[in-house]
């Protein structure tokens, strides 16, 4: 176990520059979850991590030692790969038990340490096969299993769960989580899936084109992104993009107006720290669960605007009814709940909940956070 | 349906039956005369089996230390062969994966395979001669791991960048060394290729003829240059010649019984998948 420190990593291929100046701090024990988009540079930090890229600049530090000149196998990590890696030759006992080979390990040790690992992951009965005589969820777990009965400082996983199907990739994502609470290791983990950033994560590092567009807890990214990327990234549906104007008719107090008729005045305390940009363009962003229907606002909590739409297409999923309407010439989707909309073409009442809106400068696409 | 079925399969067997014997025939009438006596060789009409096995005409090639000949060529073809499948594997793994040379390094080391031996053995035999390697095992050893080292790298580099580097790097992080990798990963991940390559590159060096022929004198003669010897203006040595190409095909079919194998999956489907 131990701290990771990433200071000014840099990491070009020919032309292409894949990792540009990360700076990152890993606590002892941590769990995580570098995401991203395809081509964004997850990967290429993984393996400077791990040691099979050396680094253009900048220094990887692990416990407390600088690795830059450290070879893989002296850094004493463990690895995932997204297609298993393992060996097609060996067994799964051969295959579990390779790096405690490789570091010489007294061959009852290695019995011992395999049959625990084979015991958390639930794959004793397979020992004895061949990795081709596996299905996908099995050659996954025998692929964790080699990785987590070497006693590591640190566990690298690259989409791990990619190549599964979605049900066995749930079950694993369970079993990640609990081998991480068993284990206690410091591990981090790339995925492009933000629903495994958001469930598996105490901390989500956002990458976009080689730098870290935003880090912290899951919530913190999800619930106060910094820009309209990370706004868009995270959550399922994806936020909508209004676009507006930042107003103050009449003395009302600040207000964002969408197109001809619709007017979301904003909670005081955000309206006093906007109010220097009164009458500039901004993008409403709002999720799709903070637009919801009059009967069930209840006693949440909120600054909730009225308006009323026209909603023209329904999906409802059971318990909860997509229904998108538009407004402002763009489509916006809200999460309603079942039977607040019979059929499409009626006209309702929903709540936006500006206290969870984000306001986004267009130019910059930033989330503005008032001064 | 049934019975025209049955009728095409016989008929093809009989015209297995057929091939087989027109081809090895020839083998065969070798392999018998080898162990005939003189006087069988020569009889009129000829007879199809020797009377009884007898060695006599491979006890007369110890004795005159013609078969020694064929022991140069095991000695050397081998010795070659392992020189060559050495440095050819580790090149070809650099070139796989450090790129080593870019695109075209492999492509130009492959095509120094296709000049023709005949074209550059003059030459060659000038520089023997000053260097005082005429006739010589390190001379004959070095020509032929020259010749073969291009098509072990071409091949080799192509059953190298079929193994999933994945499977490499995993086995670097997990605790070997790049050696430990080659070893434990790579290495049993090629091993059919890497016969399959090896056979081929022992029977060129056993084959050749035109380097032996120019670099050698009397010391390292290889067989098939002494089978020609017994090729004379005046008579031919049948039962020498018989018996020395039983010695000199031996080999090569234990060395193809043995390892065909590793050979057929080599040859034939590249060195991982199956
Ligand atoms: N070996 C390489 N040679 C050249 N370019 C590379 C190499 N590896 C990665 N790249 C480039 O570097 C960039 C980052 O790649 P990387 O594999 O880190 O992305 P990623 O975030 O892991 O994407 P994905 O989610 O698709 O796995 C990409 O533009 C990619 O094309
Ligand atoms: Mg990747």
């Amino acid at each position: 176990m131990a701290r990771l420190r990433l200071q000014g990593i840099e990491k070009s291929y020919g032309n292409v520059h894949a990792v540009r100046g990360v700076d990152l701090d890993v606590a002892e024990g941590e769990f995580t979850v570098l995401v991203g988009p395809s081509g964004c540079g997850k990967s290429t930090l993984l393996r400077c991590i791990a040691g099979l890229e050396e680094v253009d600049a900048g220094t990887v530090t692990i416990g407390d030692d600088a690795v830059n000149n450290v070879r893989p196998r002296d850094r004493n990590l463990a690895m995932v790969f997204q297609n298993y890696a393992l060996y097609p030759y060996m067994n799964v006992r051969e295959n579990i038990a390779f790096g405690l080979k490789a570091r010489r390990t007294p061959a009852d040790e290695i019995e011992t340490r395999v049959r625990r690992a084979a015991g958390m992951l639930g794959i004793e009965s397979l020992l004895d096969r061949l990795p081709r005589q596996l299905s996908g969820g099995q050659r996954q777990r025998v692929a964790i299993g080699r990785a987590i009965v070497r006693d590591a400082r640190l566990f690298l996983f690259d989409e791990p769960l990619s190549n599964l199907d979605a049900q066995l990739r749930d079950e694993m994502r369970t079993e990640i989580k609990r081998l991480h609470q068993e284990l206690g290791k410091t591990m981090i983990y790339v995925t492009h899936d933000q629903i495994e950033a958001m469930t598996l994560a105490d901390r989500i590092v956002l990458l976009r084109e080689g730098v870290i567009e935003q880090a912290g807890a899951p919530l913190d990214l999800f619930e106060r992104p910094v820009s309209r990327f990370v706004a868009r990234f995270l959550g399922s549906p994806p936020i909508n993009f209004i676009p507006g104007r930042l107003v103050d008719e009449a003395g009302a107090g600040l207000a964002v107006r969408c197109g001809e008729d619709a007017v979301f005045a904003l909670p005081p305390e955000r309206a006093a720290a906007l109010a220097s940009r009164a009458g500039s363009d901004v993008i409403l962003g709002i999720r799709p669960e903070h637009i919801t229907g009059r009967a069930h606002v209840g006693g949440r909590r909120g600054h909730f605007v009225p308006h009323r739409v026209v909603i023209d297409l329904v999906q409802p999923t059971g318990t909860r009814l997509h229904g998108t309407f538009t407004l402002a010439g763009i489509e916006v989707l809200a999460e309603l709940q079942a039977h607040d909309v019979e059929r499409p073409g009626e006209t309702i009442e929903v709540l936006f909940d500006m206290q969870r809106a984000i306001i986004i400068d267009p130019t910059s696409d930033r989330v503005i956070q008032g001064d | 349906m049934k019975r025209r079925r049955r009728h095409s399969t016989a008929l093809r067997f009989a015209a297995a039956v057929l091939l087989l014997v027109v081809f090895l025939f020839p083998i065969y009438w070798l392999f018998m005369i080898a162990f005939k006596t003189p006087e069988e060789i020569f009889s009129s009409p000829p007879t199809w089996y020797p009377a009884s096995i007898q060695f006599d005409n491979f006890r007369g090639l110890f004795k005159s230390g013609d078969a020694k000949t064929v022991f140069n060529s095991l000695f050397i073809a081998g010795t070659s062969t392992l020189i060559a499948m050495f440095l050819g594997t580790i090149a070809a793994y650099s070139l796989a994966r450090f790129r080593t040379g870019g695109e075209n390094l492999a492509v130009w080391i492959i095509s120094q395979r296709m000049i023709p031996p005949i074209a550059i053995v003059f030459p060659l035999f000038l520089l023997y001669v000053w260097l005082g390697w005429v006739d010589t095992y390190h001379g004959l050893i070095l020509l032929y791991t020259a010749f073969n080292l291009p098509y072990v790298i071409w091949m080799m580099r192509g059953y190298i960048e079929d193994v999933p580097l994945e499977l490499e790097e995993s086995a670097l992080v997990d605790g070997c060394t790049r050696w430990g990798a080659l070893l434990k990963v790579v290495f049993p991940m090629v091993r059919n290729g890497l016969f399959a390559t090896a056979v081929f590159t022992f029977v060129f060096a056993w084959n050749d003829f035109i380097f032996a022929l120019v670099m050698t004198r009397s010391e390292v003669t290889t067989y098939p240059v002494q089978v020609t010897h017994y090729f004379g203006a005046q008579s031919n040595f049948w039962a020498k010649i018989a018996a020395m190409s039983v010695l000199g095909a031996a080999p090569v079919f234990l060395a193809v019984a043995f390892l065909q194998r590793y050979l057929v999956r080599g040859i034939s489907l590249g060195a991982v998948k199956g």
